[in-house]
């Protein structure tokens, strides 16, 4: 059970357990339904990107466009139903397999022509932002009835709500973990992460599975901008800047190594609310600058990714001294 | 005809930067003769291609540094952080103390070079790969710059800073003169040592060099301290062109256009050979385009795709799978001229 595999992991939870535990105690309030009903809202759409880029991670790539992707999506789903008065349902559909297209292409250039994943998602970075700016530079209210009925839907437990949000970032993370552990597809992206060369030599089609994987991200950072679209029923160009740095950073925290085939996709879950529950700890202390936020997560960046070195270190000694 | 044919096929790398930069700006000239145009007033020279040098000085140093670490195989993604850091360090300075100029210049570029260790320090003694450990000062360096100033924009009047934004010294931009001197050096240090040898050497094949008896290690760190040393002075340029320091827009997406420089310049992400005087080019493609797009009329917002446009276009000629296919169709076509 404990290895090096699962052991960032389980660290991770340990971090967000002691971080939570520290904030019941310390605030009145923190503790609660409520509170995790509106984390669990809140870093919906963090989650969900996180999740498309552990599957990039795990491969061994990085992606950087899904913060525009985002606000590319949104910006979409508003020209579509607010200008040219297409149902919702249509637009959601319509935005996402656009997204996902996008990720195949970018998938496409980096398999067929090996450019570094970095490079090219980079340029899809700005192509995203840009298209997202040419479609409307001003913020748009996304006003339809269908829209404000998603955002207004929720199961009540208790005194806290778990909304349409947060039951699709749900559902959808259940989704990946179910895509990573079982699938055929899933298994080749750990391969190529661990080895695309061994893994090609078993007979790993690392092209198309790299292709798969890019599009898997352009799908779930699609769905998060929908996600975001909905929460918030408008739409402009400066959403989702540095998105991509918290996705990563979820994905790290959650404990999935940076040079791919170790980790687990729902630790991007683990991750994401860790972001959450530090800005909500800073939030109640209120004497901290929101600033703090980000070298909180900067440190923590720091200390799991050391943490992550120590652990391969072991157990590379560890095997070391087995194979004597 | 011969030797003319030969010093063509060996540049055509060196060439194609500044064939195109040359290319778009004629094109501009026929467009509109006002582009080329330069005027001399005030004691000083006027005109878009003065106003494109000028702009393009941050972008330029900054990618200097940014190829010298590309060159060992590294990335640095935090010289925009390192733009803020420095620059609100040394608006601070200048409102709070009474330090004289040199030492305000001398701390922050100690600050940017010592944020540039710690980078090094991550990438090469502690293994963390470039891209991941430059990314955690890109996270909190923000956050660490909104500390310095406490959050708010730092307005200051100083006339060194009045001199750097806007002075000029026999009719050129003060700062082209310090982007001038800093290239000079860079090139001299490389060039004319060792150290540029090393340099590539160890982004080529870092195990090989420390074979060969090369401190490949410590090198690397040198090299992010020195990508730190030039974002702070593109840092101070920064402040000085608005006499404020705002942390939340200063330096933002400038890691991205000093790594577009570098890639046009004909350089590799893959470490190895790289190319200063090109970067320079490269980074005033960019600020030409930049401006060709903003004086235009087209909408900014074209800006950014017209950016990723180029980027792919560069990455997809640029690529193996380019090269193996073009050489592929130039060995059918000799073999089909020897079937003749």
């Amino acid at each position: 059970m404990l290895n090096e595999r699962t052991l960032p992991l389980i660290s991770a939870i340990i971090v967000l357990l002691l971080l939570y535990g520290f904030g019941s105690i310390a605030y009145q309030g923190f503790f609660g339904l409520r509170l995790a009903g509106y984390l669990l809202t809140d870093n919906a759409f963090i989650i969900v990107t996180a999740v498309g880029m552990a599957f990039v991670i795990l491969s061994g790539g990085i992606d950087l466009s899904v913060g525009s992707m985002i606000a590319f999506v949104c910006a979409l789903m508003a020209l579509l139903v607010v200008k040219f008065q297409i149902h919702p349902v249509v637009a959601i559909a319509i935005s996402v397999c656009v997204g996902t297209l996008f990720g195949t292409v970018m998938g496409l250039v980096i398999a067929i022509f090996k450019i570094q994943p970095f490079i090219v998602t980079l340029a899809g970075m700005f192509l995203f932002r840009g298209l997202g700016y040419v479609i409307n530079t001003q913020q748009v209210k996304i006003d339809h009835p269908f829209m404000s009925s998603l955002s207004e839907f929720g199961i009540i437990i208790g005194q806290g709500e778990l909304n349409f949000v947060a039951i699709i970032m749900i559902l959808f993370l259940a989704l990946g973990v179910i895509i990573s552990r079982y699938t055929r597809f899933g298994h080749n992206v750990y391969a190529i992460g661990g080895d695309a060369q061994s893994a090609a030599l078993i007979g790993v089609n690392v092209p198309w599975t790299t292709v798969k994987v890019y599009a898997l991200s352009g799908f779930y950072s699609s769905v998060a901008g929908v996600l975001f679209a909905v929460a918030t029923g408008s739409a402009y160009p400066e959403i989702g800047i540095a998105v991509e740095l918290d996705a990563i950073a979820a994905v790290v925290l959650g404990g999935t190594l940076l040079t791919g085939g170790v980790g687990y996709v729902f630790g991007a879950f683990i991750g994401g609310m860790t972001f959450g529950v530090i800005q909500q700890l800073i939030n109640f202390d209120g004497t901290l600058n929101a600033a703090s936020t980000r070298i909180v997560i900067g440190a923590l960046l720091l200390l799991f990714i050391l943490l992550q070195k120590i652990i391969l270190v072991w157990a590379k000694k560890f095997s070391a001294k087995g194979s004597d | 005809m011969k030797e003319r044919k030969k010093f063509l096929d060996i540049n055509p790398k060196i060439w194609g930067p500044i064939f195109s930069l040359v290319v778009i700006i004629v094109i501009m000239g026929i467009i509109d003769p006002g582009f080329i145009q330069i005027e001399f007033k005030d004691g000083r020279l006027y005109g878009s291609l003065i106003d494109i040098l000028v702009r393009a000085t941050p972008t330029a140093i900054i990618a200097l540094g940014m190829a010298v670490v590309i060159g060992t195989k590294g990335i640095d993604l935090s010289v925009g952080s390192v733009v803020a850091i420095c620059g609100a360090v040394a608006a601070v300075l200048i409102v709070e103390t009474q330090l004289p100029f040199f030492m305000v210049v001398i701390v922050s570029v100690l600050v940017g070079g010592g944020i540039g260790f710690l980078n090094g320090i991550m990438v090469s003694f502690i293994g963390i790969q470039p891209i991941i450990a430059t990314l955690i000062l890109m996270v909190s360096g923000r956050g660490i710059a909104q500390l310095v100033t406490g959050g708010r924009a730092v307005s200051f009047d100083s006339t060194a800073m009045d001199i750097i934004g806007s002075g000029a010294l026999l009719a050129i931009p003060v700062r082209l003169w310090i982007m001038t001197a800093l290239v000079l050096c860079t090139v001299l240090l490389l060039r004319k040592t060792a150290l540029g040898l090393f340099l590539e050497s160890v982004g080529a094949n870092a195990k090989a060099s420390r074979l060969l008896g090369i401190e490949a290690r410590m090198l690397k760190v040198i090299a992010y301290i020195f990508s730190g040393m030039c974002a702070a002075v593109a840092g101070m340029i920064l402040i000085a062109d608005v006499s404020t320091a705002e942390i939340n827009r200063l330096g933002l997406w400038l890691e991205l256009d000093a790594i577009l420089a570098v890639v046009l310049a004909g350089a590799s992400l893959n470490g190895g050979r790289i190319y200063l005087g090109l970067t320079i080019i490269g980074a005033l493609i960019i600020q030409t385009l930049t401006t060709i797009i903003f004086s235009s009329g087209v909408p900014v917002e074209y800006n950014l795709i017209v950016k990723a446009c180029i980027i792919l276009a560069v990455l997809l000629i640029q690529s193996e799978t380019t090269k193996n296919y073009v050489s592929q169709l130039r060995t059918k076509s000799l073999e089909n001229r020897h079937a003749e």
